[in-house]
Order: structure tokens, then sequence, then C-alpha cells
């Protein structure tokens, strides 16, 4: 069992200067980490024979007015016991003008799809990712629904929607 | 001698060319609205893509002009099988945010219908696989036993799909009179059921032929793939948040967390995702014997002030659907609306294994794997 702040100072040594601060907002606690360095970060996450984090919860993305932040939400887990022997959160921040943040497909399966998610409704942009194209919206809709100024469109294909 | 050359030059001259065609999104067999483009050499699968979306609503958008409570109804529709599920997972993740107790009589009331639901999610899960695979009548037995417990949903809270019965703090209202011999009632004749359908299905020789050994889903792949709930048990890793990271009071209750044998075929095969099923409905059947037996008196709801807002923070709660993990990733900045909502829904992580692990299968068995992972695409799309 390791706690995030351990894991966080393990990260901080290893990565200078792609770590920010440990924040301590109620109730979880999670790291900063610069967007670029997100993918080889989270590579070193699950590599580290120790840390081994071999399970991507989710990425979730929150609008933050200047920025858009995607949180990723991190756990080992024990294939043998089935239990989870330590958790981690991590936030990275990327400007709104150019939210581009390095994807983290290739380190963990699930990420294909989650990264796809967050681009189609809050537009950030995965570097590296195969096929980053739309998920749940149609391929030509316009805009970013979960963006905070997102304004609803009056028609689509020429059908009145309001 | 002349005549095998021109059979090779005839063989050469047709055309093996790949092709690609749609299954669905109006297919039977895919459960909903869901669209896989699969490029076939013959009758093998060559690639897929599952193309999702089309239930699409933005839940999450929803979300956020809502009072907390408000969400609540609007939970159901995502896994609409599992409507008790979801409105509990978001009740325990807003408590969790909020620091809000609950009861102990609402505790109990809420891990009794926890269960029962997760048991009429199952009981779909594996009738309709069973219809997938070409048998028609273990579905209608399947659902005559749904049936029974939507009729106990109903006597509580007066709907049958969307139950909108949990509340933040507690549940909507206590149960009924009579309410708990009626479960009683309903779960002595359901142990035997579960044994009829085993000679009906799972013996069944050649539903064995048509599950075993096909689809196999090895261990670290399916967590890399975000895989989670029977399907990932059936791969022979017992994590079941019930049990590993005990939510509400499910660390007083005995249980046994169903992990794949491979009794059939392979651990992690098609065969060993269904037969975990049908097995946790047995479990499932204990707890709610349980609950039954240690059900207090007293509250079943904690009051709370009419214009609730949590303390500013955030929070990522998950629960153990009878799909999965279901988490609500909440964030709060102190106002009475929650500032964002993200749905982690189990259904979009276990199906986005399927282009992983259809290389190479046969057409017919891609509709068993699909099948056998349970999916619902209200959950998919939200």
């Amino acid at each position: 069992m390791v706690t995030p702040r351990e894991i966080h100072d393990r990260l901080k040594a290893q990565f200078p200067d792609d770590v920010g601060d440990f924040v301590e907002e109620p109730v979880e606690f999670f790291s900063e980490v610069k967007p670029a360095a997100v993918g080889r970060v989270c590579a070193f996450l699950k590599e580290d024979p120790e840390l081994s984090f071999n399970y991507l919860v989710s990425i979730s993305s929150v609008d933050l007015t200047a920025n858009l932040a995607a949180v990723y939400h991190l756990e080992s887990m024990d294939l043998e016991s089935g239990r989870t022997r330590h958790a981690f959160v991590m936030r990275a921040q990327a400007p709104r003008d150019n939210p581009v943040i390095a994807s983290v497909a290739t380190v963990w399966g699930t990420a294909i799809w989650q990264e796809r998610e967050v681009y189609d409704l809050m537009g950030i942009t995965f570097e590296g990712h195969p096929d980053l194209k739309r998920i749940l919206t149609d391929d030509d809709w316009v805009g970013h629904p979960l963006r905070k100024d997102y304004v609803f469109p009056k028609t689509y294909r020429g059908i009145d929607l309001e | 001698m002349s005549g095998i050359v021109d059979q090779v030059q005839r063989q050469k001259a047709l055309k093996t060319d790949r092709m690609t065609i749609n299954m669905g999104p109006q297919h039977p067999s895919t459960h909903g609205v869901l669209r896989l483009l699969v490029t076939t050499d013959g009758e093998i699968v060559d690639h897929v893509e599952p193309v999702i979306g089309y239930l699409h609503r933005c839940k999450e958008k929803i979300a956020e002009n809502l009072p907390y409570y408000q969400f609540m109804p609007y939970t159901d529709r995502l896994d609409y099988l599992a409507g008790m599920n979801n409105n509990w997972a978001w009740a325990m993740a807003v408590e969790k945010l909020a620091g809000v107790k609950v009861p102990e009589r609402a505790e109990y009331i809420r891990v009794m219908f926890g269960e029962l639901n997760r048991i009429a999610s199952h009981l779909v899960a594996v009738g309709t696989f069973g219809l997938d695979l070409g048998t028609f009548t273990p579905v209608l037995y399947c659902f005559h036993e749904r049936e029974k417990i939507l009729d106990l949903f109903e006597a509580t809270c007066g709907a049958r799909l969307t139950y909108n019965y949990y509340r933040i703090g507690g549940v909507a209202k206590d149960l009924p009179d009579g309410l708990v011999t009626k479960i009683r009632e309903f779960l002595d004749p359901f142990e035997k059921r579960i044994d009829e359908l085993n000679t009906l299905l799972s013996e069944n020789h050649i539903f064995v032929r048509r599950t075993a050994n096909v689809g196999v889903f090895p261990p670290a792949l399916a967590l890399d793939y975000g895989v989670t709930g029977p399907s990932l048990r059936a791969s022979g890793v017992p994590h079941d948040l019930r049990r590993a990271a005990p939510y509400s009071i499910y660390d007083r209750f005995k249980f046994e967390v169903v992990v794949g044998r491979g009794e059939k075929g392979t651990v992690g095969d098609t065969w060993d995702r269904y037969d975990c099923r049908v097995r946790e409905m047995s479990e499932s059947v204990k707890i709610v014997r349980q609950c039954l037996d240690g059900l207090p008196d007293g509250e079943v709801r904690t009051k709370l002030p009419a214009v609730f807002k949590p303390p500013k923070g955030h929070v990522l709660f998950k629960a153990e659907n009878p799909k999965g993990e279901l988490g609500y990733y909440v964030v709060s900045d102190g106002s009475p609306k929650p500032s964002r909502v993200h749905i982690r829904g189990p259904s979009f992580c276990n199906l986005s294994i399927i282009p992983a692990v259809c290389r190479g299968v046969m057409l017919a068995d891609l509709v068993a794997i699909l099948g056998s992972i349970d999916i619902v695409l209200g959950e998919v799309d939200r």
C-alpha cells in the first residue's frame, strides 16, 4: 500500500520538471502533471514494478474556464487476489485556446475510447492517439458540448431544433 | 497433372477481397442501437469497429443544469435494466462528497433492492444471450422470474423500470406492509429455478459448443481495456468492489466472489462469462436473505435541506453494478448544482475490448462474444 503522497514524491523525483504540486483538495488529493508529460509519466506509473498501475479507471474532463483539464483515476490491481493495491489521481491542464495533452492510448487500451470521448465532448486533443475522432456525437457535429461556453445549435442538417 | 495446374490457375483467378458489412444499428443481436462495422475475410472476422452514440443524450450536460436531487431520475436511464443500482451509486457519490450519513434501515433496504435488481439484470443477460444463440425457451423462463422482481419493485415505488427510489441520504419511503414476506416467497422457489435454467441452457450440448473456448479474454488484456464486473471475474480475476472496497454495509454479509473456472473450456471464455452471471444470482439471493434477517427498524431517510449545497470538492465514486463498475465523478463548486459530472459507464469500457478480441473469430462467434459481455446501450452512449 503506497499513499498518493508517496507516489507523488516518487514522480517528483523521477520527473522534476514535469510534475507540479500535490493538491490537497477534498475529497480526493491529486497531482498536477504537465500536459506534454502525461504520456511518459503514465508509462512510468504502469511499468514501475512496485507501482504497476494496470487499470485506468476513467479519464474525466473538467472545464476550468481559463484551462481545460483531464483528470486520470488510476488503480493498481492484483490479478491473483482481485484486491486494489493502491490508487492515484492526477490532473493535466491545457490552455483553452490550444488544448493539447499527450495521449496514453498506447499505455492502456481503455484510453483509446475514453480519450475519444473527452475529445468529442470537451475538445481536448490527445497527441499520439492512433485514431482521434468523435465517438458519441456525429462526425459533422460542431463544437464540444461539455464546455461551459457551448451554445446549443439552432438547426442540425436542416432540422429545426428549437 | 494438367488438371491440377488448371485448378490452381482457377483459384488464383478467384477474387478473395475482404468485405465490409454493417451489423446494426437495427440488428436483433446487438441489444439496441449499436452498429458494428465488420471487415470479413469469408466467414472470418478480420476487424470490428463498434460505432456508438445513437442513443447519446448528453446526460453529463443535463446534470450540470439540475440540483443534485433532481438528477436521480436521469440515472435510471443509464443502464435501464438496473435502475436501482444506478440510483444508488449517484446517491453514494453525493453522500461521499457532502459527508451525509444514511440510516441503518435505509442501508439494508438499499442493499436488498440493489441485489434484487442485480438478479433481474442478470436474468435478462442470460435469457437474451440464449436468444442470440438461437434458443427461445430460456428467455421466457428468465422473464417470468424477472416479472416477479418487478412486481416487488412496483409495490415499493410504483415503477417497473425507472424507479427513482433511492434518495441522497436514504430511500424515498419505507417498505409497504407485507413486502418482506413477499420477497421471501419469491426467493424460495427462485433458487430451484436457477437449477432448472442450468439443465435448460448451461449444460445444453449445442450451447456449450457455441460458447466454450470462444472469445477468451486474457485477464491482463481485459483489465487493460477497463473490463469490469462479471466479464472480468470470468477471466479469473476475483475483483468485486463489494469485497475489494466494501461500500454501504457489504462488509457485514457472507457471499462468494464468483470467478470463471474454465469448466467447459478455457478460463475467460464466453461460457464462463455466462456461467458467472448464473452463479452470481445465487450469491445475490444469499445477500438478500441476510438483509431480510437483519433488517432493523427506524428511519429510512436523513433529513437534508431543500436547497442542498455540498462543500467545494470533487470525488469519483464507484459501485459494483450488474454490468461492472459504475463511477460518477462529481465536481462541486459549493453551489446547489454540480459543476461537472462524469459518468464512467461499465458497458462503455466493456464494449471497447471488442476490436481487440474479435480478430480471427467466426462471424457467428462475434454475436456470441457480444452477447456475453452484456451491454446496455443506454449506458454506452449516456
